[in-house]
This record gives structure tokens, C-alpha cells and sequence, in this order.
């Protein structure tokens, strides 16, 4: 199979991901969109560890599922604790880090 | 005696000395200040010691340490003194002690009851109250002392370096003191207007010593390019062939820093705020040794590592020295503050000092050094005085003075002494370095020294018409009549600075000595040679013609 | 890599100054000092060590501190004494003694040392100095009896002395300089010495500044002799005057800002408002200070600088100029005030004028103007002390019109007085018959039509000398008694004390013969030929020296008989008249020729005008600019943080287009 389809897989899914990020306000959403995207970069590098045939992509690949379950441990506190106390998990109520 | 690490030892007492005093709990305050009297004393008898020592005829550095710091930058621990340093670490070691005796009781202030209540009765309202009572009562001696000690440190540090970038760490390392001291320890009741000062004073040096630092980076570049691998050691450096484009870039570099530092004109803004605002001891430090760091860079920097720069710059410096020593003279004659007086005077007195240095001639720039150690006392004692003033009478504003020599006497003599030694009375210390200075002008730049000598009489007035306004005609205030002359402790402080503006006065040639030789290298290694008499040496010949 | 090696010895080992020596038989020869000579340091010494303990002792030497100082004058004296006659001893060409102290600011080709030089003009002033200093501490023993801070007058006092001596005493031109300032230090702290009057420290802070403008002149003379032969010693700078090697626009300089510090230091034109300012000082100081010491130092350096001033005719012809003018100046304002110190301040000025005429006529006249200046010493210091007694006497009055019919009273006073005046209006044979009479006579004998103006304005000044002296002398001593001894302004005259008294009479018996001891034989100008060359005493005459004489006694008498019958004949108004009804001269004259006026107006006000607007521009120009720089990054950083508005999206969107961007670039610059 031409390896290039899972870099164009790749990039779609960034994009929705990306699309995701930008459009939705709930938290949880947004989240599921930031681990698409890192997903898609995920593919992207596992896709050219194989076309290079070198293993460095894949390593990075795990260091990145390494980054994102901590990123979700931490990620997912922050967006309970916050739905906890404005009873509302949209990005959007939560901008008092400002100027 | 010479394979004695004197200047690492003047370096680290201080430093082991703060973190003592730091430890030592506020209860025992007073512990806290004889342990730093009496290391500043022990400081300042090694740095006597280390005088003595010296060798005036040997060339280059002495008491030399290198030890690699930073391997991959070629960044070393290295010390070392030559005439010029060693007089200005003397001068730091001598007026750190005097500061901290003159301090002695000013950081206490009021009990912050008493202050609170004085607080109230100035301020009916009671705002004021609160805020000036908690600033009393949040001063904690030890710590004022051990900044005073990291200070020395870091003064001790600053003329001993003989590595660039040892000497920029040294020189943004002291501000952190000084800005403390300003900041938390200055005018108590001004509490907006000292916070303003100290972050004017830490902005303007850190942006001078940014430029510095991309100067210092040039230089390792430079020498990266010549000799292969790149250094910071400051006497490989000036023997480095920098193209004069570059010298003059990286002349302005180091410049610049300097002229905020000593401060020249129109570097000098931020120096009336901070000399007001600091501390009587802080000022003495900032204005006396701090700002010394920047004629120091001139003279130890600029000339030998940028030869063909500081020729090029000459008269654009010289011409901002002569301004300096007029506009500073004009704005001390109008000042109302005291010590803003006292601050705008010493803006000639770098006019003088710079213009000393880049006349580039023997006498000029020994008696820019001297003129470095001989403002440090005149400019010390001045502040002294009118700290004495401030803590009697409450205020910096002239005009609440008036008389005050009927009812101080010794106080006024004092006074009187200081000014005399600011103006350059012969007889008193001043006098020789300024005439040095002036003399080594006139041989290379007649019509400058002929302006710059006019300035000596606006020396006279602003002096006099301080001291008439404050001292002289009937006395001002009901509550002038209680003040107290000098207390024991304050003529103690005062004497030793008295006597050497006197000693030095009539004998400097030990310090002469010293400086001289120093001095003379540096010009001749960037070769200036003096301007010879006019009149041709072998002149019974010409006398034959006439 | 240069080749400059960093570790160079310096090549200007200290002990080998680059001196320029000069082979020349103008060179001055100073013999060093040995055996008595050896203790020529102690006449400055022992006055300032007597200043030191008085200062430093405090209250604890109050008792006798007066005492102390006055030893210490009069040993000084004795000392003085003693070098003279052993410089006596020594043969005419080997009266110069000079004494190495220390060296004081050795930098390379810049070698100053501390030396003295103890010759025939230096010797004659420290008499003079010493002498008179001894009998006015003495009598100031009497005068400051009440004065609470006596002691620190007299400490002062030897302040003075010292400076004064260290003044004549220098061997090169800086130790010189150092005595100009140090005697402008001592007298600004005897000016203002009543520190508490507001006049009297207004007239110390002018006295300083204006002698300050002096000092510049000589300073920057100092400087140039260092660029020009690379010394300042006398006998280097001396000799190369002397050889003619300097150039003559050089040696004209020197000569002239030798001559605006002389001008500073002797109250001569245009440096001469403070003098008379300078009264408000105790009078003890107007006599030593401001009449018979240090006023006189210009004189003194002019006649030192005399091969300097030989070389340059143009420098001479300002000096001449300026001595006339100022005897005018001088005698005009002295016949309108009523103040008897002002009046004898104006007539020091016009007299040192005379001095001054005399030295800047060159080697005619460097000895007559030396002997004028000493019997001027004698003179106007009795003058002051007798009008320090009739003050004392009429409870601190200066005003003449107060005054009034003393003579019976005051007996001494008026007796010394009485001398000392006709003294000063050149009543044969008292001093100033002779010395004064030379200096008319030298200034005609200069020849031409610049010969007649000087000779004529000399003249004219002697006459108006007479007037207003004779007017002061008869207005105090007297007419009609103007005070009461009874009322609420009672006063009650009485003769001073002894101590007072005593040393007037030295003084007077000084002014009486001195003039004459000076002048009969030539032996001043014989003994100061040496220094300052042999005045052509067989010169040509363009008048006769009788018929001169005569003239100058019938100008005088003529000053005399106008005031006799002005002030003698008719009664004196207790109180001035108004403006409006004297002259315009008489107006001029009280507002000191408005020269206050003037430099008020040009410089005073210019300079606070200048300060305001430096302050101003100062706070809104240079603070200004700092502050707006940090006022602008301010003001950006505050718009700039509006764009952090707390929404992640937006956080998000700004990462994504930055992306986009980083992305954009690569490929432009890989394409490119």
C-alpha cells in the first residue's frame, strides 16, 4: 500500500482534530480533539519510520502515548475540578487567566 | 607575602560574614552589627595589608588567581590588582566600616509603635498610618547588614577581576545589594518614590550592562576568530588586533554601560533619585565606590582594550565630560533636596574624571584615579553630613535649614571640610587630583581644560550657597534649638575621613605612587605618549636665536 | 595580534622629572637652606599648628587659646627676624634661600615639590605679614574680649598667617597658588565670622566666588607654564622668561591671567565688589586681611612674576590701565560713603590701584610699588585699628555722621590715627610723601602721552585721596558731636584699652618713618634689585622731581582744603541727604559705581535664570525622555495584553497560525 495514504489519513485527522479544538466548547470534546491530533501525529511519525526504515519514529511515537496518558491524567482532574465548581465543562466560562 | 590569595580572601570574608549575620536572629540586632563592624574593620586592615604588599615598580597584575570556571567559554576565576584597582578596592574596604557605623542606629528607626504614632500625628487622617508603621517594623537589621556585606563583596570582586566576564557578573551582581537597599531601606516615609528609584536605577544599569554583555560577547568572538579558541582573560584580550570598526562597536558597548554607571551626561537621571532616596549608607556605597565602577571600565577597559576607539571617541567623550561638569554644577546650584544636591555635584566631579581619562595623558589619568578615591571620601563625608542632618531635623529640604552652625558647631565644621574638599581647596585631597586632571588636559586639549577650569568657580557656589542657606543667617525652625552637635559615634565616623581628605591633601604621593606607574602603561601600551613642553628641551639653543 | 606586549615598565621612572634646565644668566640661583635657614619651615608651621590646637581642642583651650595664637604669631615673627638678619649676612646675589620639603605631586613630567624659597621680596613680606599679624592678634586680644567664639577668631586668625606666608613663601607657582586659596579660605571665614548676620555671609560667599574667578586666571596661568616649559618652578619658568624662549602671545597670556588672579585677590577692576563687602567682617580682619596683608598679594605676585611681566609690554599696559582706573574707582566711591569702613575699604582698592600702577610700569616700578605696599601696610592697618577702636567706643556705630568731636575722648586713637592719615595723604615726611610721590613721579616718566595720562590720573587720585581722607578724619574725630550720652541711642565714648591701644602705636610710628627708611638711599630698590631687577633710577624725567613733588603736595593740599571747608568750616547733616539732592556722581558713587548693579544683572540673574531653566529641562528634557521611554513600553505592553483574553479557543487559533506561519516560512525559504 502506497505509504503516502497514512500521511493524508494522518493530516485529516489532525485537521478534524485541529477543526475540533477550535470550534467545540466542551472541555471534554476539545480534549478528545487534542488526542486526535496527537494521534494523527502519532501515525505520521510511525509512517515515516516506515518509509525511512528507521526505528526513531516509533520511539518517538511511544514517548508521545508516554506525554499524552500523563496529559490526560492531569487534563481530565483539571476539567473535573473545574466542573465541580461551575457545575459546566465549556472552555468558555473558564477565562479568568487573563491580562 | 605576594603568594598570599589576598584578593580572594578580601572576597570571600564578606560573603561567609552575610550569611553569618543573616543567621543572626532580629532579636540580637546589635549582635548582628558589631560581627559586621568588626569584619569590615578585619576587611579593610587586609586590604591595608595587601597595599603594603603591593609593588608600585612591578608591571602587569599582582596577587594573580586563574582557575577555570566555565572550560567550554574559556571563562576563568581570575583576580589580580594593578595600581588602579587596588587604590579603589582600598577606598571600598575604607568606606564600607564608616557606613556601617553611620548605620547603626538608622535602620532601627522608631519602634513601630512610636512610629505609628508619629505616623498619626503627621497624618491626621490615619491612611498613612498603618503602611509607615508595618515599613518600620518590616526592616530587619541583619539583613540590611548582610546586603552591606554582599556589597562589599561584590565591590571587591568588580576592580579585582581580570576576566571580562568575571568583571560583567561582578558589576550586574551588585545591583542586586543596591537595589535592595534603595528599595526596602531607603526614605521611610516615601515609600512610592524609593520603590520608583530603585527600579529606575536597576533598569538603567541592567540596560547598560546588556549592552556590555553583547560587548563582552564581541570581544570572545573576536578572539575566537584570532587565536583559534575564544577567551574572556582580559590581558590576552588586549593584546588582540580588533579592526577599527569593530573596536569602535564594541567601544560604545562598554561605553555606554559605563557612562549610566559613573554617570555622565545624559546618562545621569536616575543617580539624583537613587543618591535621594537611598539610605545615608547606601548613598555613600552608590556614589562613593558604585559609580566608580564605571570610571574604573573607562580607564581599565575602554582605553587599553579599544585603542583606536577611544582616540576616535576622545572628543566626543571630552565634550560630554565639559557639559557634564557645568549642567551638573548648574542643576546642584538649583537643587532644593539636599541630597539631590549632593548627587548632581558629583555628575561634574565624573565630568571631571572622565575628562581626566580620555585626555589621554600620564597626569590626566593619574589624576582621574585619584580624583575616583578622593571623590569617594569628599562625596562620602558630604553625604555623611547631610544624613547627619536628615536625622536630626527630619527633612532634605534646604530651606528648612537655616543657622544650624550656632547650634552644631563641630557639625558645620564638618560640613564646611566636605564642601572644601568637593571644591578642591588646595590643601585638601581634591584639589590635587583636580588640578592633575586639568594640567593633563591642558597639555593635549588647551582650549577644553581653559572651559573646564571655569567650572571650578560653580564648584565654589554651589558649596557655599549650601552651606549658607543651611549653616549661616539666623536659625530656622523652634525645634532647631534642641538638636544635638555630633555624638561620639558620629565624630568616630567622621574623623578618619576628615583626616585623610586633610593627609591626602598634602601628601598623596603614596597613593601617587601607586596609581602612577599603572597608569603610564596603560596609556603607552595604547600609544599615547604625553605632548612634550612647547618649548623645545635643549632651549639654550633657541634661546640663542631670539 | 598586536604586538603591543600588555606588561611594559613604564619608561617616567618618578626620580627622573623632565625637567627643561636652562643655562642662562637670567636664571634665578636659590641657594638651599642650611643652618638657620634649616628652620624656615617652622614660620608656617607654628601659626598652623596654633590653628590646629584652637580648632581641635575646642572649648577646653577658651581660656587661653587668644594667648596661645598670639605666641605663635609673634614667634613666627621672631623666626622671621631671625632669617632676615641672616640673610643680611650673605652676600647681594646669594639672598635667595630655598628650603625642599617633600615632593608633592610627583607624575612623571609633572614634578611639583613643596619648597620654600626665603628671598629679598619674600623676606620683606613675611616681616610684614608676621609683624603686623603679631600686633593685631594682639589688639585683637582687646577687641574680641567679649565675643563668646574669640577662640575660633584667633584660630582663624593663625589660619591666616600661615596660609598668607605659605602665599609668599612658595618656591614654585601650585605652592603658591595653594596660599591664594587658603587665604581666601581664611578670609571668607573671618567675613562671615558673625555667621548669624545674613550680610555677613552674603559678603564671604561673594568674596569667595569672586576671588574664585581670579584663581581661575591663575590657575590656567599655572597650566600653561607646565605646557610651555613643562615646570612651575620659579627659577625653570623665571629663567626661560628671561631668555626670551617663550613666545611673546604665550608669555602675554600667562601675564595677563596672572594678572585676573591678582586683580581677584586685590579688589582691582573688574574683580572688585567684594573688598568693600568684606567689612562685615570684625575690623581687626579688614586691617591684617583687607588692607594690609592679603589684598596686597596680587601686588606681590606681579613683582614675583616680575620676569614674566618685563618680557610682555601688552600685559603691562592692562596692568597700568587697570591700577589708574582702579585708584579712580576707588577714590570716587570712598569721598560718598558714610560708613567708616567702606570709606577705608575704597581707599585700600584705590591704593593697592597705585601698586599696581607701579609694578605694571616694569622695572621702574616693581620696588616702588613693593614700598608702597609696605608702607601702605603700616598706614592702612593703623587706619582700621583706629577705626576698630572708635567703633568699639561708639557701641558697634560705623556711620560718620554719628561721629563727631572724638579727639578729646580718644587721645591715643587720635593721635595714631592722625599719623597713619597724613600718612596716607602723603604729608611730608611721613611714608606716604615718599613712596606714593615715587609712583606719580615713575608714572610721568613713562613718557608720551600714555606717561601723562598715568601720571595725571595718579595725581588726581592723590588729591581726592586727601579730600575724603580728610573729610573721614575730620567727620570722626572732629566738629560738632553728633551722638548723645544720654537717650535711648546713648552712647559713651572712652579711649580703648591698652591692649588696644598699644599696637597702634608701633603701626603709626611704622607709617610716620617708614616711607622715608624705604626710600632714602634707594635701599629697598637696592635690596630687591636682585629679584626684581635695577630700577632706572637715572631714567630720563619728563618733569622735574621737585616740581612734581610740589605739585602733587599742592593737588593734595587742595583735596585738604576742600574738605576742611566742607566738612570743618560747615556743620555735617547727622543724617544723608537723600539722593535727590547730591549729584549724579554722588549717586553713582554710593551704588559703588553700580558695579553690584551690573554684575547682578549679567551675571547673577543670567546664572539663576540659567539654573531654573537647566532644572526644568533637566526634570521635563533628559528625565523626560528616560521616563517616556518607559512610559511607551508601558503603554505597548498594556495594548499588547489585551490579546490575552483567558478563551483557550483562542489560545488555540493564535498556536495554529503560528504554525501555519512556521510551516509557511519553511516552504518559502526551501522553495526560495
Amino acid at each position: 500500500m502506497n505509504p503516502a495514504n497514512y500521511l493524508i489519513l494522518s493530516a485529516l485527522l489532525f485537521t478534524i482534530g485541529a477543526v475540533g479544538v477550535l470550534l467545540r466548547r466542551n472541555a471534554i470534546v476539545v480534549f478528545m480533539c487534542v488526542e486526535l491530533m496527537l494521534n494523527a501525529a502519532n501515525l505520521t511519525l510511525v509512517t515515516f519510520s516506515r518509509i525511512n526504515g528507521t526505528l526513531d519514529g516509533q520511539i518517538i511515537a511511544f514517548f508521545v502515548m508516554v506525554v499524552a496518558a500523563a496529559e490526560v491524567v492531569i487534563g481530565l482532574a483539571v476539567i473535573l475540578t473545574i466542573f465541580r465548581t461551575r457545575r459546566s465543562a465549556s472552555v468558555d466560562d473558564v477565562n479568568l487567566l487573563k491580562y | 607575602m605576594n603568594s598570599f590569595p589576598w584578593l580572594t580572601t578580601l572576597l570571600v570574608i564578606p560573603v561567609v560574614a552575610a550569611v553569618v549575620v543573616l543567621a543572626v536572629p532580629r532579636r540580637f540586632a546589635t549582635l548582628a552589627k558589631q560581627i559586621t563592624l568588626v569584619v569590615t574593620l578585619v576587611e579593610f586592615g587586609l586590604a591595608l595589608l595587601a597595599t603594603i604588599a603591593y609593588e608600585p615598580s612591578r608591571a602587569g597584575f599582582q596577587f594573580a588567581q586563574k582557575y577555570s570556571w566555565i572550560r567550554q567559554f574559556g571563562v576563568s576565576y581570575s583576580v589580580g590588582a594593578d595600581g588602579i584597582s587596588l587604590v579603589l578596592i582600598l577606598l571600598a574596604t575604607l568606606l564600607v566600616p564608616v557606613v556601617v557605623l553611620a548605620s547603626w542606629d538608622e535602620v532601627t528607626g522608631p519602634a513601630p509603635a512610636a512610629a505609628a504614632r508619629a505616623a498619626r500625628a503627621a497624618d491626621p487622617g490615619g491612611a498613612a498610618a498603618g503602611p509607615a508603621a508595618g515599613v518600620v517594623s518590616r526592616r530587619s537589621v541583619p539583613a540590611f547588614f548582610a546586603l552591606l556585606l554582599v556589597l562589599e563583596a561584590g565591590m571587591v570582586g568588580v576592580f579585582a577581576a581580570t576576566d571580562v566576564f568575571l568583571f560583567y557578573v561582578f558589576f550586574e551582581a551588585m545591583l542586586i545589594p543596591m537595589y535592595f537597599l534603595i528599595g526596602s531601606y531607603g526614605a521611610v516615609k516615601e515609600q512610592a518614590q524609593r520603590s520608583y528609584a530603585a527600579v529606575k536605577f536597576l533598569l538603567y544599569s541592567l540596560f547598560g550592562g546588556l549592552l556590555m554583555l553583547a560587548a563582552v560577547i564581541g570581544l570572545y568572538v573576536v578572539s575566537a576568530d584570532q587565536l583559534g579558541t575564544g577567551t574572556f582573560d582580559f590581558a590576552t584580550l588586549r593584546q588582540l588586533d580588533i579592526t577599527p570598526g569593530v573596536q569602535k562597536l564594541l567601544f560604545l558597548g562598554f561605553f555606554i554601560a559605563f557612562a549610566i554607571k559613573a554617570p555622565l551626561f545624559p546618562f545621569h537621571t536616575w543617580l539624583p533619585d537613587a543618591g535621594a532616596q537611598s539610605p545615608t549608607g547606601g548613598a555613600i556605597l552608590l556614589v562613593g565606590v558604585l559609580d566608580k565602577v564605571g570610571t574604573f571600565g573607562l580607564i581599565r577597559y575602554c582605553i587599553p582594550l579599544f585603542p583606536k576607539a577611544s582616540s576616535y571617541f576622545a572628543p566626543m567623550v571630552l565634550a560630554l565630560a565639559v557639559i557634564g561638569i557645568f549642567y551638573g554644577a548648574l542643576l546642584a546650584i538649583g537643587q532644593r533636596d539636599m541630597k539631590r544636591l549632593v548627587a548632581y555635584t558629583s555628575l561634574a566631579h565624573f565630568g571631571f574624571i572622565a575628562m581626566g581619562t580620555f585626555a589621554l595623558t600620564s597626569q590626566g589619568g593619574t589624576g582621574a584615579v585619584l580624583y575616583m578615591v578622593n571623590h569617594g571620601l569628599s562625596t562620602g563625608l558630604l553625604f555623611l553630613v547631610v544624613g547627619f542632618l536628615v536625622a536630626r531635623r527630619g527633612s532634605r529640604d534646604v530651606s528648612a535649614y537655616g543657622g544650624m552652625a550656632r547650634v552644631t558647631p563641630v557639625l558645620a565644621g564638618v560640613f564646611l571640610i566636605a564642601g572644601l574638599s568637593s571644591l578642591a581647596l588646595p590643601g585638601l585631597n581634591s584639589f590635587v587630583s583636580e588640578f592633575l586632571v586639568l594640567v593633563g588636559t591642558f597639555t593635549r586639549y588647551r582650549a577644553l581644560a581653559i572651559v573646564a577650569t571655569c567650572g571650578i568657580v560653580l564648584a565654589a557656589v554651589y558649596i557655599l550657597y549650601l552651606y549658607q542657606r543651611t549653616m549661616t543667617g539666623p536659625l530656622v525652625g523652634e525645634q532647631a534649638r534642641g538638636v544635638l552637635d555630633l555624638s561620639l559615634r558620629e565624630k568616630i565616623v567622621v574623623a578618619p575621613v576628615v583626616v585623610l581628605i586633610i593627609a591626602l591633601g598634602v601628601y598623596p604621593k603614596p597613593l601617587i605612587n601607586i596609581i602612577r606607574p599603572t597608569v603610564t602603561a596603560t596609556f603607552e601600551d595604547a600609544g599615547h605618549t604625553d605632548p612634550a613642553p612647547t618649548i623645545p628641551v635643549n632651549a639654550s639653543q633657541a634661546g640663542g636665536h631670539s | 595580534m598586536s604586538t603591543v606586549p600588555m606588561s611594559r615598565v613604564p619608561t617616567h621612572p618618578a626620580a627622573v622629572p623632565m625637567v627643561t634646565r636652562y643655562a642662562m644668566p637670567h636664571e634665578p640661583h636659590y641657594a638651599s637652606a642650611t643652618g638657620i635657614f634649616s628652620v624656615m619651615w617652622l614660620l608656617l608651621v607654628l601659626p598652623l599648628a596654633g590653628a590646629a590646637i584652637l580648632l581641635l581642642g575646642g572649648r577646653r583651650t577658651n581660656r587661653w587659646g587668644h594667648l596661645l595664637a598670639t605666641a605663635a604669631a609673634a614667634t613666627s615673627f621672631v623666626v622671621a627676624l631671625l632669617l632676615f638678619f641672616a640673610l643680611l649676612g650673605r652676600s647681594g646675589d646669594d639672598r635667595a634661600v630655598s628650603q625642599h620639603l617633600f615632593s608633592w605631586i610627583p607624575v612623571n613630567s609633572f614634578q611639583v615639590d613643596a619648597g620654600l624659597l626665603f628671598d629679598q621680596l619674600s623676606a620683606l613680606f613675611v616681616l610684614l605679614i608676621t609683624g603686623v599679624g603679631t600686633l593685631i592678634h594682639v589688639y585683637s586680644i582687646g577687641y574680641m574680649a567679649h565675643d563668646p567664639a574669640r577662640r575660633k577668631f584667633f584660630a582663624y586668625m593663625n589660619l591666616f598667617l600661615a596660609s598668607m606666608l605659605l602665599l609668599v613663601l612658595g618656591d614654585n607657582f601650585l605652592v603658591l597658588y595653594a596660599g591664594w586659596e587658603l587665604v581666601g579660605l581664611s578670609s571668607y571665614l573671618l567675613i562671615k565670622f558673625w555667621e548669624d548676620r545674613p550680610a555677613a555671609a552674603t559678603a564671604a560667599n561673594k568674596a569667595f566666588y569672586m576671588n574664585r574667578v581670579g584663581d581661575v586666571g591663575l590657575a590656567l596661568a599655572v597650566m600653561f607654564m607646565f605646557a610651555t616649559v613643562g615646570s612651575t618652578n620659579f627659577d625653570t619658568v623665571f629663567g626661560a622668561a628671561a631668555a626670551g624662549v617663550i613666545g611673546y602671545g604665550t608669555l602675554t597670556a600667562i601675564a595677563l591671567l596672572l594678572l585676573l588672579g591678582a586683580c581677584g585677590k586685590s579688589g582691582q577692576f573688574p574683580l572688585q565688589a567684594w573688598l568693600p563687602d568684606a567689612m562685615e567682617g570684625p575690623t581687626p580682619i579688614s586691617a591684617l586681611i583687607h588692607a594690609a596683608t592679603m589684598v596686597t598679594a596680587g601686588v606681590y605676585l606681579i613683582a614675583r612674576a616680575n620676569p614674566i611681566f618685563t618680557e610682555t609690554q601688552a600685559a603691562r599696559t592692562v596692568v597700568v590701565i587697570i591700577g589708574a582706573g582702579t585708584i579712580l574707582i576707588g577714590c570716587v566711591i570712598g569721598c560718598a560713603y558714610d560708613d567708616i569702613k567702606k570709606v577705608l575699604a575704597y581707599s585700600t582698592v584705590s591704593q593697592i590701584g597705585y601698586m599696581f600702577l607701579a609694578v605694571g610700569l616694569g622695572p621702574a616700578g616693581y620696588a616702588l610699588g613693593i614700598m608702597h605696599l609696605l608702607a601702605h601696610g603700616f598706614f592702612k592697618a593703623g587706619l582700621f585699628l583706629g577705626a576698630g577702636s572708635v567703633i568699639h567706643a561708639m557701641n558697634d556705630e560705623q556711620d560718620m555722621r554719628k561721629y563727631g568731636a572724638l579727639w578729646r575722648l580718644m587721645p591715643v586713637t587720635w593721635a595714631t590715627f592722625g599719623i597713619c592719615y597724613l600718612a596716607i595723604i602723603g604729608f611730608p615726611p611721613l611714608s606716604g610723601f615718599f613712596t606714593k610721590d615715587k609712583i606719580i613721579e615713575a608714572a610721568f616718566d613713562k613718557g608720551g602721552t600714555s606717561g601723562y595720562l598715568l601720571g595725571s590720573a595718579a595725581l588726581l587720585g592723590a588729591g581726592i585721596t586727601a579730600f575724603y581722607m580728610t573729610r573721614l578724619f575730620l567727620m570722626t574725630f572732629h566738629g560738632e558731636r553728633r551722638w548723645s550720652d544720654k537717650g535711648p541711642r546713648a552712647v559713651h565714648p572712652h579711649e580703648s584699652p591698652r591692649v588696644m591701644t598699644g599696637p597702634m602705636i608701633p603701626l603709626a610710628i611704622g607709617a610716620a618713618v617708614a616711607g622715608g627708611l624705604f626710600v632714602l638711599g634707594g635701599s629697598v630698590q637696592n635690596w630687591l634689585a636682585p629679584v626684581v631687577g635695577e630700577s632706572a633710577e637715572e631714567g630720563v624725567h619728563t618733569m622735574s622731581p621737585v616740581v612734581l613733588t610740589a605739585l602733587t603736595l599742592l593737588v593734595a593740599a587742595g583735596g585738604f582744603a576742600g574738605a576742611y571747608l566742607r566738612y570743618q568750616l560747615r556743620p555735617v547733616e547727622a543724617v544723608a541727604p537723600p539722593d535727590a539732592e547730591v549729584g549724579l556722581v554722588t549717586v553713582a558713587a554710593r551704588h559703588d559705581l553700580y558695579a553690584n548693579t551690573f554684575n547682578e544683572a549679567v551675571f547673577m540673574r543670567p546664572g539663576q535664570y540659567a539654573t531654573r531653566f537647566l532644572v526644568w529641562l533637566d526634570t521635563v528634557g533628559v528625565d523626560g525622555a528616560v521616563r517616556g521611554s518607559a512610559a511607551a513600553v508601558g503603554g505597548l505592553s498594556g495594548r499588547l495584553r489585551r490579546t490575552q483574553t483567558g478563551f483557550v479557543r483562542s489560545y488555540a487559533l493564535s498556536m495554529l497560525g503560528g504554525a501555519v506561519l512556521v510551516v509557511g516560512a519553511l516552504y518559502l525559504v526551501k522553495v526560495g
